[in-house]
């Protein structure tokens, strides 16, 4: 089988990744699909941003947050649930899982410092993806969770937002601009504490004063959760490196898209992580393949245009040209990146957005089989899809 | 040149608290790694705050920054306000009133918003004028439409006409039964086109009514360009015919 099937059946996640603008989430929600279709599962989908039509083919248009929503489909196997990622709300229940009291908790939820670094910073959000990745994977209620990831330049940031927030939580640095608070309580500053460390020289200076104590409250009320976050974020890098955890890189044919993935597929080699396959999507169909439809092409855009029609038909000959040079360069790249994934699997660029579940079943089916329904040649060149016998695992 | 933030917050501490960074020094060194990846807000203050600081000290007449992806723009454009409500005192501090002077001034700052003819990036685009508009007090200089498809030059809906009359346009072949596959070819060719029409002019109205000092271009889809001088040269020429640069 040279689809995704294969791969997706042995799983328990499936995390897709790749640039932004490369149908990412759409991806996301028809492996779901097609899981839910084929097999007797119950299936999540997490998705973080849908677009607005993807969000209504899925029941998602009216913003369901936290709270997975079953969508109904008619003949399926399993069931599919869809949920969205709603970041602040998920920094909230983690502040209210790990605090050691309520008072606590709701000390927290009204820091300024608070609200400034889980809403405003980029890292916060990745950081997030995988904890809430990690809770429902906990909890056991779904056979399969496929989660989107946000888009990112640096594809990587989230993998490594677990291990990054538990240094952050277990930074010696931490425990030194909290110790004379903790020990002198606020008046630390005027006791002249701090003036004598070359740290809080170069921190103070940068940052003033009140800001040090700003943090250094705020990290005082978070004392209390340094081994649940430490801990969790542990939790969570070992799911990531498990062999029921699989990713699967999505890209467009586009040369900085696939620069990206071919970069993220090497980092995820590089960290022992598995790559589940490769989905290459907005492919230009086979049809700008065929060599006598370009023969044709060619007589036509030498033709002389007197009359419209013929001017037309010049014009018809010369875009299917520039279309089948785009096609070549397309297949050139998408051979070369095939050889780093045992499963490549591509889709064909639709003439029409993606609007219902009919649609997002469609390229569920495909990326399920790796069958290409848009086949016109009577010959499909050999890099349509590319399968190399899976080396065993388990 | 290519940003690196921690090399940029480097050349901050060299330049305004005279730090030489001794990684020796291990409480310095620690310092800086807390500075550089942990302490909120830092990365994004310090890229943006390497951009101002280039145009302050008038290095180039123009500073051209290719920005990060949309997700992280915003938080990068607003970190010199976050950091002043956040910070009350100290050198930050003083040192964003400068920024926030220089991104504020059309004059001196712009952002050119770049998209392609899809649902998705349009989408985003939208969301992220919307962005700019209300978080940020940065001016859009202009939105970008790139990789869209040229448009025939024969009269509108003569196209449309020979697709939908597949034996006339069989008979200019020399194999007729090839008519299909080109007929596809353009049918398909043409459904982008319409599709990425729409798209456009549901930006470009956004454009018009939230935005209406910016300018718009097209770049077109360049078939079969490589990356590389030429190519650039090509877009820079689309640009300049479209924009009043």
């Amino acid at each position: 089988m040279s689809g995704l099937a294969s791969v997706v059946t042995q799983c328990r996640v499936v995390i897709t990744c790749g640039s932004g603008g490369v149908g990412k989430t759409t991806t996301a929600a028809a492996i779901g699909l097609a899981a839910a279709r084929h097999t007797p599962s119950r299936v999540l989908v997490v998705t973080i941003d849908p677009a607005k039509r993807l969000a209504d083919a899925l029941g998602l248009a009216g913003g369901v947050g936290n709270v997975e929503t079953r969508v109904a489909l008619d003949d399926a196997k399993g069931e599919l649930w869809v949920a969205m990622l709603d970041t602040s709300a998920s920094w909230d229940d983690l502040i209210h899982r790990h605090a050691a009291d309520a008072a606590t908790a709701t000390q927290i939820l009204a820091n300024p410092l608070y609200r400034n670094i889980t809403q405003r910073f980029v890292q916060s959000h990745d950081y997030i993806a995988m904890e809430r990745l990690y809770d429902l994977h906990a909890d056991g209620r779904f056979d399969l969770i496929v989660i989107d990831t946000p888009p990112s330049r640096h594809a990587l940031d989230f993998l490594d937002a677990p291990e990054r927030m538990a240094d952050f939580f277990s930074s010696s640095l931490l425990k030194w601009i909290t110790l004379p608070y903790r020990t002198f309580g606020p008046r630390a500053g005027r006791l002249g504490y701090l003036a004598a460390r070359p740290f809080y020289q170069v921190a103070d200076r940068t940052l003033g004063s009140q800001f040090l104590q700003d943090i250094a409250e705020f990290f005082l009320l978070f004392q209390g959760m340094y081994s649940g976050f430490v801990g969790r974020a542990n939790a969570v890098a070992s799911l990531l490196h498990d062999p029921s955890t699989t990713f699967v890189v999505v890209s467009s044919p586009e040369p900085s898209p696939l620069h990206e993935a071919e970069f993220f597929m090497r980092e995820l080699s590089t960290r022992r992580l598995q790559l589940g396959g490769l989905v290459l999507n907005r492919v230009l169909p086979d049809l700008f393949e065929n060599q006598s439809a370009r023969d044709e092409a060619r007589q036509l855009s030498r033709g002389i245009g007197t009359s419209t029609d013929e001017r037309v038909a010049i014009e018809i000959g010369e875009s299917f040209l520039r279309f089948a040079a785009l096609a070549d360069r397309q297949r050139a790249e998408i051979r070369r990146l095939a050889r780093t994934s045992e499963v490549t699997v591509t889709v064909p660029l639709l003439n029409h957005d993606v609007a219902d579940l009919a649609g997002v079943a469609a390229i569920g089916e495909q990326l399920w089989t790796g069958a290409d329904p848009v086949t016109v040649d009577a010959e499909p060149p050999p890099v349509r899809r590319t399968a190399k016998p899976r080396t065993a695992k388990r | 040149m290519a940003m690196d933030p921690e090399e940029s917050l480097k050349e901050y501490l060299r330049i305004n608290l005279r730090i030489p960074l001794v990684t020796k020094i291990s409480a310095l060194s620690s310092a800086f790694d807390f500075l550089a990846n942990a302490a909120p807000g830092v990365r994004e203050i310090v890229t943006i705050g390497k951009v101002a600081f280039e145009v302050r000290e008038r290095h180039y007449d123009l500073v051209v920054v290719d920005a990060t992806a949309t997700g992280h723009i915003i938080g990068q454009l607003r970190a010199p306000q976050a950091i002043n409500e956040l910070v009350g005192a100290g050198l930050i501090r003083s040192q964003t009133a400068w920024i926030l002077d220089i991104l504020g001034d059309p004059e001196r700052t712009g952002v050119v918003v770049v998209t392609t003819p899809e649902a998705m990036p349009v989408n985003e685009s939208i969301d992220l004028l919307e962005k700019l508009r209300t978080q940020t007090n940065v001016d859009v200089a202009a939105v970008v439409a790139n990789r869209v498809l040229p448009e025939p030059s024969t009269r509108k809906g003569a196209f449309e006409k020979v697709i939908s009359g597949p034996a006339t346009f069989a008979r200019r072949l020399s194999d007729p039964s090839i008519a299909d596959v080109l007929l596809e070819g353009a049918r398909l060719a043409s459904d982008l086109r319409r599709a990425a029409d729409e798209h456009l002019s549901e930006l470009f109205d956004d454009v018009g009514t939230n935005h209406p000092s910016a300018q718009t271009a097209l770049v077109p889809l360049l078939f079969d360009a490589e990356p590389g001088m030429e190519t650039t040269r090509m877009v820079a020429e689309y640009l300049q015919s479209e924009l009043d640069l």
